[in-house]
């Protein structure tokens, strides 16, 4: 079996990032060190067993990032540590440097977490087949047509990342373009923001009432049709949210193209621009397929968009369908959101899979000095390309959020935007009025603090174990945090559904319709998100650090306390801080799972907007993106106590 | 103090066996250098001794105190022992004085009397000054002496330093083991040094263990160990040295003197009878003299102090000697070989 090439190995693992608008990192970063003190030659990382491996993340677990570049020692343990019972009495006799309790809370909790709601999901699957509904659901006209437009929507998206993703990430990868992290940051910024503020944002951009082409004199006339409201609409705006995932992912592949590679191409004689086409593009190609594969991916499992664009049209995606289906609830509604979300999870799968087709020739093992950082001088034509640039994030991300400002700001609807008629009304009602969307503040607020916090719990003794030790019941481990990770975010709403409907067993209540299962379903969901940095700070961590604290007579807390916390701790801020950045705006999981009083943000933007209250769905908005612009900044301040490869906008 | 005991010590992670069935006793306030190339297990023995790693088989026993067999290991925390890392292991967010301090923090030794330890200790290795630093703040050879100290401040049982002078230059490496036999000393701790360095081992040791492919071949003092290593292995490693298959006569020692070299090197050939023999011959007894047998010169390469010949018996076998003066390739000339010992 093919192993990925590091070039698609930083680049497969961002194939981690499919839900909308959500942050996904890619896993690693950390160097592969200890191992040759060890003196041992490492043995290959252990791995999924590949077919599962590949079903779910389109590659072979490189990046069991944990495994891989565990120092040799790790594996050591496992024989030491795993399976030999204790038969002196006193003292611990394994030489592993965990207690006994840390693996088995550790696997309860993830189990909890991730494996117990999709084991429900499959079952309610399986239950719908044998039920022949599923064959009534597949076989109805609604599914048909919507299951046509995801495809066409996902697809028509996939191409439009591709074209924006690949300009900016050979550009400010490869040439000496000026602002490099500002560019970057600002490209980054549509993935950030959720979904159904960029949506809205655009629809305030374009349609006949929008106040910037009121004020610019450019509106078509009223009761036009709004041109967003289509399947290319949805196409465009699925494009620029998935963008920066291509950008990524090509972004990292070209960083692994050693400079030497592209030197020799120049001394052999080749020019600029076929040492472009020769050397830079086939061996960008990976990272280009891993894009367009989660680009694709993303575009299945979108809700925002569609949301926005798409029930207003009567344009009907997977996503919505479940949706709406869930609304309207019926005796059937259970089997029905069950056969759908799994049908989401195989159109996924088999994106995945055709990923994993198209990389298998593509092996290209890159040896060499890292890093073709401005191989290209665009000389003259370089202000041409910044403009390009420039001109495009105006186009895409600018001009949207102007409008969106814009319409926040105008007093009623349809009113041009001039200095006499501005007002910060629709801001007032917001904050000090509306007393939904201060119950939609103060509960995305709850939900994401407890989960940012509650997760590192979890995330700082997974990461430990993970690092630390090696075989089975790591891999085990690994995978269960990643499966809600790699899927879609409706697909594990709907497992929540299904698993939290009921009344819990033995304790007699229900979960469905509180917070609570928005809690749960965060936590499950952002585990991966939350491990990510905690986990690349402990691979960075000399693990002698540790063992000194442990000749130095310290146990385990002891040394958890002294030590290994107070290292992890800047990784273990930016962690809770992404987190909440990413949990304060979800739309997709929480659309399914509220109800009166849970209210989220996004779920309070998307009802506004719905019931016709566009200026007020700005404002809140508006207020979205401050937020999300604040809370990156407070990490860019981080940047610098931060492992390599935590925040996505710098290289 | 007690002796530090590796009965039949075994470990293996899956194929081949790192170290195999090493048997050592460290002797009460010994200083043993491990010595052997890169990757054949001497780590692993530290690492076992130090308690990271629980042995396959066999046990490790610290006077009447079992630490380790198969299937009992004392945690590393409550063994009394204490390591200098390669990487030395600093927490990057202590002080030194704190780093320095942690072992006794961790014994629940605070006040005046952790403060006056900590002191003494970084006095031994003359970094008082810098107590208040940060570790990133310090060169390599002064973390270095901090891991050190850190060290000394619990008074440790066992002290095991792997690959101490790795990462630093030559010039900080002589001052350091200067260093390392004061506080050899002064703390009377026992000693566990892995190094593939030979020269180091020899200068700071009271026994070189020689280990190569997990096997322990000879423990003896340095200068035994360089003037009579066992076997081919050992011979090639210790030292610069030229093997030679010789045929000796069926009562020769296995120290040679040069009568019996000169026969055996096959001036007349009159040995023809005797089994062949592996015997080390040291550069530094070939000389050049008009009573000896003459060799051709093949290379001579200046290495600042002398030049180092590679000389050609009649036979092919080749030689090293060493010359005060330059002796151009390819000149034949009459050489001595004053002592050789047969592996």
């Amino acid at each position: 079996m093919e192993k990925p090439t590091n070039a698609c190995l930083e680049t497969d693992e961002i194939a981690h990032s499919r839900r909308p608008g959500r942050l996904r990192f890619p896993f690693g970063g950390g160097e592969a060190r200890g191992a040759e003190r060890q003196g041992g030659p490492l043995r290959p990382p252990a791995k999924l067993p590949p077919e599962l491996a590949r079903t779910l993340y389109g590659f072979d677990l490189p990046a069991s990032p944990y495994v891989g570049e565990v120092s040799s020692r790790s594996r050591k343990r496992e024989r030491a540590g795993a399976g030999r019972q204790p038969a002196l009495p006193g003292g611990s006799r394994r030489a592993s440097s965990e207690p006994a309790w840390l693996l088995p809370f550790v696997l309860a909790a993830v189990f909890l977490l991730s494996a117990l709601p999709l084991i429900r999901l499959g079952w309610a699957g399986l239950g719908g087949i044998k039920g022949g509904e599923a064959a009534r659901v597949l076989l109805d006209p609604a599914t048909f047509a919507a299951l046509r437009n995801t495809l066409i929507t996902a697809t028509g998206g996939m191409v439009v990342s591709l074209v924006l993703g690949a300009l900016f990430a050979f550009t400010l990868a490869l040439t000496d373009i000026r602002g490099k992290l500002v560019l970057s940051f600002a490209f980054m910024l549509p993935m950030m923001i959720p979904p159904q503020v960029t949506a809205l944002a655009w629809v305030e951009m374009s349609g006949p009432s929008s106040p910037l082409l009121k004020t610019l004199g450019l509106a078509p006339p009223l009761g036009s049709p709004q041109p967003l409201y289509s399947l290319s609409g949805m196409v465009l705006l699925l494009g620029v949210q998935h963008a920066p995932l291509v950008f990524l992912a090509v972004k990292a592949g070209l960083a692994a193209i050693p400079r030497d590679a592209v030197e020799a191409a120049r001394l052999a004689g080749a020019s600029p621009w076929r040492v472009f086409r020769d050397i830079v593009l086939p061996l960008g190609s990976p990272g280009l397929v891993a894009g367009a594969a989660i680009a694709f991916v993303s575009g299945i499992g979108n809700f925002g968009i569609p949301a926005i664009l798409g029930i207003p049209a009567s344009i009907e995606t997977l996503p919505t369908l479940i949706y709406s289906r869930l609304a309207s609830f019926g005796a059937s509604t259970f089997g029905e959101i069950a056969v759908l979300s799994t049908l989401i999870a195989v159109i996924s799968a088999a994106g995945l899979l055709l990923q994993q087709r198209a990389l298998a020739g593509r092996d290209y093992r890159l040896v060499g000095l890292g890093g073709a950082s401005a191989a290209f001088s665009l000389g003259r034509f370089r202000l041409w390309g910044e403009c390009l640039l420039w001109g495009a994030l105006a186009l895409v991300l600018v001009a949207p959020l102007l409008a969106l400002v814009a319409s926040s700001l105008v007093p009623a609807y349809g009113v041009p935007l001039t200095l006499e008629t501005v007002s910060f009304r629709a801001y007032g009602e917001i904050l000090l009025r509306q007393s939904l969307t201060l119950t939609a503040f103060r509960n995305p607020l709850f939900l994401a603090s407890a989960a940012a916090v509650g997760l590192l719990f979890v995330t700082v003794p997974a990461a430990y174990l993970l690092a630390r030790r090696q075989g089975a019941l790591a891999n085990l481990l690994a995978v269960l945090i990643e499966i809600p990770y790699a899927l879609p975010g409706i697909v594990l709403a709907v497992a929540f559904v299904l698993a939290f409907a009921a009344p819990l067993p033995a304790i007699g209540l229900t979960l469905y319709g509180t917070i609570w299962i928005i809690l749960a379903a965060y936590l499950s969901s952002f585990l991966a998100v939350s491990l990510k940095p905690v986990m690349s700070a402990m691979l960075q961590m000399d693990p002698s650090l540790e063992e000194a604290a442990r000749l130095a007579g310290a146990g385990f807390l002891r040394r958890m306390r002294d030590v290994v916390l107070p290292l992890l701790a800047p990784a273990a801020g930016a962690s809770v801080i992404l987190v909440f950045l990413i949990s304060a705006n979800e739309l997709t999981v929480s659309a399914l799972l509220w109800s009166a009083g849970t209210q989220t943000l996004g779920v309070a933007i998307f009802n506004l907007d719905d019931s016709g209250s566009s200026d007020l769905a700005s404002a809140l908005s508006v207020l979205v993106v401050l937020m999300v612009l604040a809370l990156m900044a407070a990490l860019e301040v981080f940047a610098k106590y931060l492992p390599e490869g935590v925040l996505p906008w710098r290289n | 103090m007690a002796q530090l005991i590796l009965n039949h010590v075994t470990k293996n992670f899956g194929g081949r066996p790192a170290v195999s069935d090493v048997t050592l006793t460290v002797r009460k306030q010994g200083f043993l250098a491990l010595l052997g190339p890169s990757g054949c297990g001497k780590t692993t023995v530290l690492r076992m001794v130090a308690g990271f790693e629980q042995p396959t088989d066999g046990s490790i026993e610290f006077g009447e105190r079992r630490l380790a067999d198969a299937v009992f290991s004392l945690p590393p925390e409550k063994r009394n022992m204490a390591m200098v890392f390669q990487s030395y292991a600093l927490w990057p967010h202590m002080s030194v004085a704190e780093n320095v301090g942690y072992p006794l923090k961790v014994r629940g030794v605070s006040g005046e009397a952790c403060r006056r330890r900590v002191t003494e200790a970084l006095a031994l290795v003359k970094l008082q000054d810098f107590a208040e630093r940060r570790p990133t703040a310090l060169s390599g050879g002064q973390r270095q002496r901090v891991a050190l100290a850190r060290c000394l401040v619990t008074e440790p049982d066992v002290v095991l330093l792997d690959e101490p002078l790795a990462n630093l230059d030559q010039h900080l490496r002589k001052a350091m083991e200067e260093t390392f036999r004061v506080f050899h000393e002064r703390s009377g701790a026992t000693m566990i040094y892995v190094t593939h360095d030979q020269a180091e081992a020899m200068a700071l040791a009271t026994d070189v263990a020689v280990m190569a492919e997990g096997r322990i071949l000879q423990v003896a003092p340095p200068a035994e160990i360089y003037a009579r290593p066992e076997g081919r292995v050992v011979g090639g490693l210790i030292g610069r040295g030229s093997i030679l298959r010789l045929r000796l006569p069926e009562n020769a020692g296995r120290q040679l003197d040069w009568p019996l070299l000169r026969q055996a090197l096959g001036d007349g050939g009159q040995v023809r009878a005797g089994p062949l023999a592996d015997v080390l011959i040291r550069p530094e007894h070939v000389h050049r003299a008009a009573d000896g047998i003459a060799m051709r010169t093949v290379s001579c390469v200046f290495e600042g102090e002398r030049f180092a010949l590679d000389l050609t018996l009649s036979d092919g076998q080749r030689l090293k000697a060493y010359s005060s003066v330059a002796m151009a390739e390819g000149t034949l000339a009459p050489f001595v070989v004053s002592g050789g010992w047969r592996l």
